[in-house]
């Protein structure tokens, strides 16, 4: 086991200790930059393969399927708002994912070049024995269900959730998302052959490839109501600039960390999620 | 913060930026020099398979009983016209295949000439460029026999493949390929499918198998091969019908 930092002990760049209320240095460069690169090259590469998938709206388990083959599941026609293009143009939703798809796979690459390099994984994402302790790790579930989020130096270092999170996206995720989506190559097929016999045959790399965007999709959702959740004034700069204003603790202060986002969006889920905790969390 | 953002502004925001973020992808799709640019994909696609792929990598073979119980039929089913009706009447036996343009010896191939021609068997899979799948058996006599024999021009660097199906824009199908894959070695002239004559609706007499290119590309009811210094003056000028039409792209590798 390599010796991991201590949790709490920074987000990319803090070393010392954090007071809460102050602004400080969370995300670098590289990271802000892969980010939002890879935000718009998913979101065209979803909504371009969801017109993809209108084209032919079956999948299948195996080497072949075709119409009069049965398949597994037949997802929906996607509406036009969903789309790229909106009204239905197969060339053209091509002409996007594939162009999108060398933004995707050139930006993460560099990404994590970089990110071992300048150590981000392993400052960061690394996961220590004491995150794993199953105390630890019921605590974080406990609290993400209760949608109690860290404040104070805890804010600045991913919780182990999160961290598990991303290193599922990072490094099962995106890397599946690329290879099955070379496996649909006719072409590609005939350089490397063996990710289409793991999965057993192209129609089965197709359903991957669809199956494993809906994950992606669900990430996305999921991040962006624990961003609007967490404040998303401060969690979105902190991603744009790098600053990160530290939360206040609500033991603490006078301020409950729910009221940093509107009430209409944060009552409706905290009910939600945390019937059985309220007690524990106000 | 919380009293600029209420509910409503929230929502609405999000549906608003969406359908502006929406349409403006969509003008995005239409203006030309975006699409020029999002055409650079389909150039370094074809630049890294060509790369990549030994000039002969074949594209995967299957067992007999791994194929489709049914080969679908796709796009035209029947071709129109007295001309392919008066063929069909009797069995291709006066269909002619020319084997010109930049070649040194233009001559045209009999169906019974192109049946006593070495001929390659392969169990592969369709892959159309809607998403679908199916495998079958085809038999044909490999192009580059045909080439060969014609002695294709070091000039030309395109096989244009003319077929006999009008389409509803009311030009002819036709497909062209690149000359490395018109020498490979699973590209064929297919004229059975399955151990039978190939039937109407998937192309008879003849059609073009090229096992590592999508379905569009499998030119059917070929009736004249052409090789060509370029693609610009035929037809739209894009190599092929669905690439005119709809702008599919030429390199269809993936």
């Amino acid at each position: 086991m390599t010796v991991a930092p201590i949790s709490g002990n920074g987000g990319e760049s803090s070393e010392r200790a954090a007071h809460a209320g102050e602004l400080i240095y969370k995300h670098r460069l590289p990271t802000r930059l892969w980010h939002w690169i890879n935000a718009v090259a998913i979101m065209v590469m979803l909504m371009s393969g969801l017109m993809i998938s209108n084209a032919h709206p079956h999948l299948y388990w195996g080497e072949y399927g075709a119409n009069l083959d049965q398949p597994w599941w037949s997802p929906p026609h996607f509406p036009g708002w969903a789309t790229i293009p909106s009204t239905y143009n197969l060339a053209l939703a091509r002409h996007w994912h594939l162009f999108f798809a060398w933004v995707f796979a050139v930006g993460l690459t560099g990404y994590m070049v970089v990110s071992f390099l300048n150590r981000h994984f392993r400052r960061d994402l690394t996961l220590t024995r004491r995150e794993l302790a199953p105390a630890h790790l019921w605590q974080d579930v406990k609290d993400h269900a209760r949608l109690k989020f860290p404040t104070g130096q805890e804010a600045l270092s991913y919780n182990v959730i999160q961290k598990m999170t991303y290193i599922a996206v990072l490094f099962g995720l995106l890397p599946l998302m690329i290879v099955s989506g070379l496996s649909l190559s006719p072409g590609f097929n005939a350089v490397l052959h063996w990710p289409l016999d793991l999965a057993g045959g192209r129609a089965s790399m197709r359903s991957i490839h669809f199956v494993a965007s809906g994950l992606i999709a669900a990430f996305i959702v999921v991040h962006l109501v624990l961003v609007l959740l967490a404040g998303p004034y401060n969690e979105v700069r902190s991603m744009i600039t790098g600053r990160f204003r530290v939360p206040p603790d609500p033991d603490a202060e006078q301020t409950p960390r729910e009221h940093w986002l509107p009430q209409a969006l944060s009552e409706p889920l905290r009910r939600l999620f945390a019937r059985r905790g309220r007690g524990d969390v106000a | 913060m919380s009293g600029i953002l209420t509910r409503r502004a929230l929502v609405g925001g999000i549906a608003a930026g969406a359908g502006t973020l929406l349409s403006g992808c969509d003008r995005l799709g239409q203006n030309e020099r975006f699409q020029a640019l999002l055409r650079t994909g389909e150039d370094a696609n074809y630049g890294l398979h060509r790369l990549l792929q030994d000039r002969t990598a074949l594209a995967e073979e299957f067992r007999p009983d791994q194929r489709s119980p049914v080969f679908r039929a796709n796009g035209t089913r029947m071709p129109g016209g007295d001309d392919y009706a008066r063929h069909l009447a009797s069995h291709f036996a006066d269909w002619r295949v020319p084997v010109d343009g930049a070649v040194a010896h233009p001559q045209a191939f009999s169906m019974a000439q192109i049946r006593a021609m070495p001929a390659r068997t392969q169990i592969t899979r369709h892959d159309c460029v809607e998403g679908w799948s199916a495998i079958a058996k085809w038999t044909g006599v490999p192009l580059k026999l045909l080439l060969d024999r014609a002695g294709v021009s070091p000039q030309a660097k395109y096989i244009v493949f003319h077929c006999a199906d009008p389409q509803s824009n009311g030009t002819m199908y036709y497909e062209s390929i690149d000359r490395i894959d018109a020498v490979h070695p699973q590209t064929i002239l297919a004229y059975a499918v399955n151990d039978e004559l190939l039937p109407v609706q998937n192309g008879a007499p003849l059609r073009l198998r090229v096992e590592r290119q999508l379905g569009y590309k499998q030119a059917k009811y070929v009736q004249r091969i052409e090789a060509v210094a370029s693609l610009q003056g035929l037809y739209g000028g894009k190599g092929g019908y669905w690439e005119d039409a709809a702008g599919y792209e030429w390199y269809a590798g993936l």
